[in-house]
């Protein structure tokens, strides 16, 4: 890839990823769910403790087809999920919770390798979501993504998404907040 | 402490002192934790030998092992020597638990000792410990009693507990039918890989006494209802349940749920379900059929709910397990649990998870709600004014009446009744004031008892 088109393509995923996180933050799911592919595969594998081997054998996050996760689902459940937030009766996230997301250090893999005009990108990059309810309930979700992005238009959407949180237990009463 | 000023069953009220304080807190850990059967995970965890999975038991660190010659054992998961954190992973193979403070070593091959966990290599033992220490002695502890159910384990440290199917009475017909096979074969049922766990500022009472039937559930779940996860399409969180069921209550034994009214085999309903999976929908098809030929001639046991202390499960959507571990007198610490049919196909196998995590754990559109409940309410009890008022258990007070069909079984025709709540606080309270097992198991005539509230019986 010529060096401007990796600048420019830095800048435009950057103002991406950027945007989600303001989507979601200011509860614009209907928009945030936009950004998603309908054929999104999103999971949240969970980790485990394990012997320097076996964190060396990279199974660390259980991540086998059949292995429970945190989540592991598709387009459909995302939009129930902002269907439920939406109902006002969620009692979880009623009164909402405040979220913000913090995305940094974003990184499109194997940059240089890319054609000018790539039609498929991985992004990696690392997350911090804070989550205040009620009065002093707080959460945070501190991780890296994996999330990668197909070209539609003049725009990226998300076809899949991999969240690896760094908690084994997870330190939050629930997941109704989205990540 | 007086535990029946606490909880008062003849007039359905709990104090809330034992949703917040320490001082009960730390009794219950003596009286209920050290001394009840407890879920401490599934054989599959341990299906290769020197395999381990650490687990709780309570507040208490376990190790589940298998050991060389084939055997399973529950260990204590703290050094002898300084009560170090033996082992630290969660999971994995050894024969020799090492523990990374002084080198303590405890062994599970029995062609090295004779008791598995025993002491077996301790740094300096002839320069310093001039041989004089008393390696058998200092073993790892091991729970009392240990019992492998249809692939689950159970354990408790008190030798003197009652037998694990003394202890469940007429609840196994329920723990069978969600561990039993689909096609009727007993056992049969496996748990994925993955427990999740994590942590709530709620008192582990309040899902212990949750998963038992009350008014919460339609109130609770009205927005997974309305956004719908049924599995056969539209509204609701589930398929359309079979007719008959209601509360059952145990109430010498403290478990209870909602269940089926138990009715011959070849009369319970097997409606087609997971219509929007039609692999999903022909397998349960399937399945349901050989489980009515299998069986015909016997009775139908269902249902879900709590075996006292803290361990709840459901047999079917979805099929899961809960523990409730206490973490502190106002927080709890959930592993959850999926099962399966070990031989199910993988698609089947996919799909069902899939409704699972969407239904069930932190990210489960029903438990979600559930959370956020017991947390507010744990809270809000912890006031100094907000302390002094009880809790009210009222409902269907007096109602219940002997189930002749559920073995030992209370009921009131009701799914939403306070009576299981009841039974859980009365049995509750008979471990807490430190009855022995001949109390506890009503082998012995006992002094000032207090008897469940029943319905009167009309004087002819």
């Amino acid at each position: 890839m010529k060096r401007e088109n990796a600048v420019a393509l830095r800048s435009e995923i950057a103002d991406f990823m950027s945007l989600e996180a303001e989507l979601v933050d200011t509860r614009r799911f209907e928009e945030w769910l936009g950004l998603f592919s309908e054929d999104l595969h999103y999971r949240m594998p969970m980790a485990r403790n394990l012997a320097h081997q076996g964190i060396r054998a990279g199974v660390e996050y259980l991540s086998e087809p059949l292995d429970v996760s945190w989540f592991d689902e598709g387009k459909e459940t995302l939009k129930t999920r902002v269907a439920q937030i939406r109902t006002g009766v969620h009692w979880a996230e009623e009164p909402l919770s405040r979220t913000a997301h913090l995305v940094t250090n974003i990184r499109i893999v194997d940059l240089d390798g890319l054609p000018d005009d790539p039609t498929e990108i991985q992004v990696n990059s690392k997350f911090l979501v804070y989550r205040n309810r009620n009065a002093d309930e707080e959460d945070t979700l501190i991780g890296r993504r994996e999330d990668h992005l197909r070209r539609v238009g003049g725009s990226w959407q998300i076809f899949r998404r991999t969240v690896y949180i760094c908690q084994t237990v997870l330190l939050a009463r629930n997941l109704s907040f989205l990540v | 402490m007086d535990i029946r000023s606490l909880v008062d069953i003849a007039n359905g009220t709990a104090s809330r002192e034992i949703f917040v304080e320490d001082k009960i807190y730390r009794r219950e850990l003596e009286q209920i934790f050290a001394r009840s059967w407890l879920f401490v995970g599934h054989e599959s965890q341990v299906a290769n030998k020197d395999d381990f999975y650490v687990s709780r038991m309570g507040e208490d660190s376990v190790i589940l092992t298998r050991d060389r010659q084939d055997k399973i054992h529950v260990l204590l998961n703290s050094c002898r020597h300084r009560g170090m954190k033996l082992c630290r992973y969660d999971e994995g193979n050894t024969r020799l638990f090492s523990c990374p403070y002084h080198a303590w070593g405890y062994s599970t091959d029995g062609n090295l000792v004779e008791t598995p966990g025993e002491l077996v290599g301790v740094p300096g033992y002839e320069k310093y410990y001039h041989s004089e220490l008393q390696k058998k002695e200092w073993g790892l502890i091991k729970a009392a009693q240990m019992v492998n159910y249809k692939g689950t384990i159970w354990a408790t440290w008190d030798p003197n507990a009652a037998s694990f199917e003394d202890y469940l009475g007429g609840m196994r017909l329920w723990l069978d039918s969600a561990l039993d096979h689909r096609d009727g074969r007993e056992g049969g049922s496996t748990v994925l890989v993955g427990v999740q766990k994590w942590r709530t500022n709620c008192n582990w009472k309040f899902p212990a006494t949750n998963f038992i039937g009350d008014a919460a559930h339609a109130v609770s779940h009205v927005s997974v209802n309305l956004a719908g996860i049924n599995p056969s399409g539209g509204k609701g969180r589930r398929d359309q349940r079979a007719s008959g069921h209601a509360a059952f209550g145990w109430p010498d034994l403290g478990h209870g749920g909602l269940g089926f009214l138990p009715r011959s085999e070849e009369e319970f309903p097997r409606e087609p379900s997971f219509q929007r999976y039609p692999v999903v929908s022909e397998y349960l098809a399937e399945m349901a059929a050989k489980h009515k030929e299998r069986r015909k001639g016997g009775t139908h046991y269902q249902g879900k709910g709590t075996i006292f202390p803290n361990m709840s499960f459901h047999e079917d959507q979805p099929r899961t397990i809960i523990v409730h571990h206490p973490n502190g007198p106002t927080q709890t610490e959930f592993w959850r649990y999926y099962l399966i049919d070990s031989d199910a196909p993988e698609e089947v196998k996919d799909k069902l998870r899939h409704y699972y995590m969407t239904y069930s754990g932190p990210a489960g559109m029903t438990e979600q709600d559930d959370l956020e409940n017991w947390t507010s309410a744990t809270q809000a009890s912890l006031g100094g004014v907000a302390r002094n008022y009880p809790y009210n258990y009222q409902q269907g007070l007096g109602h219940s009446e002997v189930c002749d069909l559920l073995p030992g079984a209370v009921w009131c025709g009701e799914t939403v009744t306070e009576q299981n709540q009841l039974v859980w606080l009365k049995r509750w309270a008979e471990f807490m004031e430190g009855r022995n097992w001949d109390e506890l198991m009503r082998r012995v005539p006992i002094r000032n008892d207090v008897p469940f509230p029943m319905k009167a019986k009309e004087i002819a």
